[in-house]
């Protein structure tokens, strides 16, 4: 292995733990009745859906390369087979999968 | 130790209708691929899923890699992309304490933390009893963990049948997953408002702050999710 990338992933390794780890430790006696554990609970579904959204629509490597019309449309769509599908997530997921590599060779 | 029923009924769980296994394999795939790509070898790749379990981590780390970025700027740029651990961590760890399970069993377990795993256990923790939902959940992580590493090994061997546009799918299978996901579980109006203000703040504070967008998105999003819950229940 090369030093540089081992470095680069036990550093990416550390830093991810990090945030794990603390969060472990600190939960430690919050109650999950308590109103910090209800806050904590939204924070943690906020910033989960500030990630999904910003991956869609700032994305980082290939995806970066499909235009944002495409990646709205394949959103639109793939939300469209969850409801139609009665909330499934298996056909969604594979749908946008196949959309999106079918779009992006013809537009 | 681990209770062997609990751990293989959480490892079993992946196996379910509607498992995350599939996308999450695929985005790994994509992940192994985008490695070899860059250059890493099959035991850096492999290792680097094993130790880092997290999707966004990796591809920042990647594009570091790529752009010649230090190593202070990658451990920063991956712990930023990846704050949103804690709050994840902080919202399911109470659910699983019991005074009869060892603390090693948790501090050990908080590597499984991603959203696959996490998003399983937030739907099902409530048929586990609480004694043993911290070995539940050793089994969901360590099946969503050997998936990715799976996937990675996989993307790596067949990196060149991979072209431009199969990447683009496989790299959108996650997002959708999730946001999927994310509606699905939207039942209460606290969780309903945390994920919509999340994603109109996330995308928008970007403009500001790339680095924090996300945090930033979430810390305002939930807090007045939160706030506006408790007012409504009041």
């Amino acid at each position: 292995m090369s030093v540089s990338v081992v470095y680069a992933i036990l550093v990416t390794s550390l830093a991810t733990f990090l945030s794990r780890f603390l969060g472990a430790v600190s939960s430690q006696g919050i109650k999950e009745t308590s109103k910090i554990f209800k806050w904590f609970n939204c924070l943690a579904y906020a910033t989960l859906a500030a990630l999904i959204a910003r991956t869609i629509i700032f994305p980082v490597g290939v995806l970066n390369e499909a235009g944002y019309l495409i990646r709205l449309i394949v959103v639109i769509l793939s939300l469209g087979v969850f409801f139609v599908s009665k909330r499934n997530y298996v056909y969604p997921t594979i749908f946008s999968a196949v959309c999106m590599a079918l779009m992006a060779s013809y537009f | 130790m681990i209770n062997k029923k609990i751990f293989f009924k959480g490892y079993k769980s992946i196996l379910a209708h509607d498992s995350p296994a599939i996308a999450l394999g695929c985005c790994f795939i994509a992940i192994g691929a985008l490695l070899k790509n860059l250059g890493f070898n099959i035991q850096e790749s492999i290792f680097s899923t094993m130790l880092t379990y997290a999707l966004p981590g990796s591809l920042v780390m990647a594009e570091s890699l790529l752009v010649g970025a230090s190593l202070l700027n990658i451990f920063l740029a991956v712990w930023f992309v990846n704050a949103r651990l804690y709050p994840m961590a902080v919202s399911l760890f109470p659910l699983m304490m019991h005074k009869n399970q060892p603390k090693w069993k948790y501090y050990f377990s908080c590597h499984f933390i991603a959203v696959s795993a996490w998003l399983i256990m937030k739907s099902n923790y409530k048929s586990i009893a609480k004694e043993h939902r911290i070995d539940y959940w050793i089994g969901i992580g360590s099946a969503t963990w050997s998936v990715a590493v799976l996937g990675t090994l996989i993307g790596f061997c067949f990196s060149e049948f991979l072209n431009k546009e199969i990447m683009m799918g496989l790299a959108i299978l996650n997002p959708i997953y999730f946001l999927c996901m994310m509606v699905g579980a939207s039942k209460t109006i606290q969780i309903t408002l945390s994920v919509l203000l999340g994603a109109i703040l996330g995308p928008l504070f970007y403009f500001f702050s790339p680095e924090w967008s996300i945090l930033l998105g979430g810390v305002a999003g939930g807090t007045a999710a939160y706030l506006i819950g408790e007012i409504n229940v009041s």
